[in-house]
């Protein structure tokens, strides 16, 4: 412009060439705001497909009918028949079965022995016993003296359920998933009838199922789709993810302590180590399994399988095994966030600590420590999210794919939500896609709480502090 | 008080203190007089705060840092052998230049002291935390909010929580870094008010880059300043009026009236 031009002195473009450059930045940075906006919304887009996937399989309309009609079974309501005829019903349908209702109506002993004792110790004393069997253990008995037991001694209104239950029982036929359900209604009919006419089912009915449910929370694991559940396995995860707490969090924020507060940072062995750490947090988790099978499953086999304290009937594929490897798996991710944490806490604060006459440890202890813990707290958070989605290095570790019977403590087998999951995908029938789908909300359930408590202590910390 | 430095709390005696291989400050002798107020004054990189710091031994913290010479406390070397610099930080407090109260409530700010001392009788330490607060002329804007965070308070107030919490300790020695550059014109004469009235029962040392406050509050006056090699040296000490109105050397003179620093 002409006065600035006269006085030949301002090196920058004159106010015309500013005012195009002007609309030219704030144009470039419209464009980024909408690429930011873009991002967010195609990170919210894949959120909402993976929910809307999910919810699509945990609902819907199942066929389902009768294993066998109650006419064919009892000639008639079963619930008119008396306890002798409803056990000799049970012995010709599901003679398996026999010995199991005994354990669980007539026992008084520990399940472990109740196989080894003589039916007049393990059953309840006022039992009546049909001929000659009184001192047979159950397994040395006929089908027909646990039939004729049955018959005597529990009652009609137990039977009735245990008939209606396991003999007449119910199976699902097919399941359609939650969108055909709520718009291709004509779809699912057609194919209903279709199927009825086919197999020509006991009692077929349409009927609209949550897969996920209060019985699919407390069942254990089963082969049939319509019962099975996943309690086992919830209580594998809060039993693994606790211990896994329990090793990790101590370790990992003691090394963090040491490398930040104690440690130099100028050797080179100390760099090397903290290098180390960064790059074990990048580690594919299949490898920590791997080291896991190698060290705790197999050298460690007397420790982890509980044999040094006289357990015998395990080896090392144990709770105590999967939880040391993937506390050694999250252990860097600790370590890392802790160190940050640490960090950050302004020098100020230790200078305050150390001018009141505080040592080393006390001003770690008091006010470093307090101050960094909110920071701890979200990388436990992050890795311990990690660690409940883990399924790779247990598979490795040996967790079990079929369990029936629940963990009992560190030596126990056990197997975790990720690997039901995993294992229930795997099979070829829909059914068992819709029970994926619905231990997909359990897990995701469970990570919600966890995070929930633990973003609440952070909280409370927070202002504690 | 223990009186073998006859009327001096602590004398430092011909110190030198290098970083790593470079020497910060060259053979530093000051006396620090009981109940006085000392100050440090001089322009920045002189080594002003390297020798407050070595008084206590905070220099010790800091990676590299190496003393040379002897600093007396209580007619004993603070750099001998067997001396722990967690008892000299206990008896010669200090306060720093930006505000540092613990994010925690203003009573524990001041138990901090004392509770890492050993002391747990919970009637002893509100005792502590009411006299200390008292001396430091804060009682009576907090004492109904003792449990509210250290941190709600304004910056002047968190100076003064500052200062209670040296001396919640009961050091003899209180030293003051560059306390009241943070802070705005009236929170400054708060502390300064403050200075005066605690130099009856402690002995300050004081750095600031204030002119003024070094001669409205100060007792003795240390004059530091770097030569060509970058080493702080101490140019001049004397009674501030004197070191003010008539100095000894060239440097201070043309210092305090301004033409560099």
């Amino acid at each position: 412009m002409p006065d600035s031009a006269a006085q030949g002195r301002s090196l920058l473009p004159d106010d015309q060439t500013f005012a195009a450059s002007l609309t030219r930045r704030n144009r470039r940075a419209r464009i980024w705001t909408l690429f930011f906006r873009l991002s967010l919304a195609v990170a919210m887009a894949a959120l909402l497909l993976l929910l809307v996937n999910i919810i699509n399989d945990v609902f819907g309309e199942v066929a389902i009918s009768n294993i066998h009609t109650e006419e064919e079974v009892c000639g008639g309501p079963c619930s008119e028949r008396d306890s002798s005829e409803l056990a000799t019903v049970l012995g010709r349908y599901e003679p398996r079965r026999l010995r199991v209702i005994v354990r669980d109506q007539l026992s008084v002993v520990d399940p472990a022995v109740f196989t080894q004792m003589a039916a007049s110790q393990a059953l309840r004393p006022d039992t009546t016993f049909p001929a000659g069997s009184e001192m047979l253990t159950i397994n040395e008995m006929t089908n027909e003296q646990v039939v004729a037991l049955l018959g005597a001694n529990v009652p009609q209104s137990v039977m009735v359920e245990y008939v209606l239950a396991d003999v007449v029982g119910y199976a699902i036929l097919r399941s359609w998933p939650l969108f055909t359900t709520l718009f291709h209604y004509e779809t699912i009919e057609s194919e209903f009838r279709q199927l009825v006419a086919e197999r020509n089912p006991p009692n077929p009915r349409l009927e609209f199922r949550s897969w996920l449910s209060w019985h699919f929370v407390t069942n254990p694991q089963s082969s049939y789709p319509a019962t099975a559940g996943v309690r086992t396995a919830i209580l594998g995860t809060i039993w693994i993810m606790s211990l896994t707490m329990l090793i990790a969090v101590p370790l990992g924020i003691a090394a963090a302590i040491y490398l930040e507060e104690y440690a130099s940072g100028r050797s080179r062995l100390e760099q090397l180590i903290v290098t180390n750490i960064r790059n074990l947090a990048g580690v594919p988790s299949v490898i920590y399994g791997l080291l896991g099978l190698a060290v705790f499953v197999r050298a460690l086999e007397y420790f982890t399988s509980g044999a040094f304290i006289g357990l015998t009937d395990s080896n090392g594929r144990t709770i105590i095994s999967a939880s040391c490897t993937l506390a050694l798996l999250i252990l860097p991710v600790i370590i890392i966030a802790s160190q940050e944490a640490i960090r950050a806490v302004p020098q100020s604060l230790r200078d305050a600590s150390y001018g009141l006459g505080a040592t080393k440890w006390q001003t770690t202890r008091r006010v470093v420590l307090p101050a960094a813990l909110p920071g701890i707290m979200t990388g436990i958070i992050l890795s311990l999210s990690r660690a409940i989605g883990e399924s790779a290095p247990l598979i490795v570790v040996g967790a079990a794919s079929v369990i029936w019977v629940d963990p009992t403590g560190i030596f126990s087998k056990f197997t975790v939500l990720p690997i039901q999951i995993f294992q229930w995908t795997m099979r070829p029938q829909n059914e068992f896609r819709h029970l994926a789908a619905a231990a997909i909300i359990v897990l995701l359930s469970m990570l919600v709480v966890m995070n929930s408590v633990a973003i609440y202590l952070r909280q409370r910390l927070r202002v504690r502090f | 008080m223990n009186s073998q430095n006859g009327q001096y709390a602590v004398e430092i005696r011909d110190t030198s203190v290098f970083y790593g291989p470079r020497k910060a400050v060259n053979h530093v002798s000051i006396p620090i007089n009981r109940n006085r107020i000392t100050a440090f004054i001089g322009p920045s990189g002189c080594g002003k705060s390297t020798v407050l710091r070595t008084i206590n031994r905070m220099n010790d913290l800091i990676p590299g840092a190496r003393i040379e010479g002897e600093v007396c406390f209580r007619g004993q070397n603070i750099y001998g052998p067997d001396i722990d610099p967690v008892e000299i930080r206990r008896r010669i407090g200090m306060v720093f230049q930006r505000p540092n109260p613990f994010p925690k409530s203003i009573y524990e700010n001041l138990a901090y002291g004392p509770r890492v001392l050993g002391i747990r009788d919970r009637r002893l330490l509100d005792q502590i935390v009411e006299q200390s607060l008292r001396q430091a002329a804060l009682w009576d804007e907090v004492k109904d909010d003792l449990k509210k965070s250290g941190l709600t308070l304004s910056g002047g107030q968190q100076q003064r929580l500052c200062i209670a919490r040296a001396l919640a300790v009961e050091p003899e020695v209180i030293l003051m870094d560059e306390p009241c550059s943070a802070l705005d014109p009236i929170a400054t004469q708060y502390i300064e008010i403050l200075m005066k009235k605690l130099v009856e029962d402690y002995s300050i040392v004081i750095v600031t880059h204030n002119m003024q406050q070094a001669m409205r509050v100060s007792d003795y006056t240390a004059f530091f300043t770097t030569d060509e090699s970058r080493i702080g040296e101490l140019v001049e000490f004397d009674r501030t009026e004197k070191v003010f109105s008539s100095p000894a050397d060239q440097r201070t003179a043309d210092y305090i009236a301004g033409r560099f620093g």
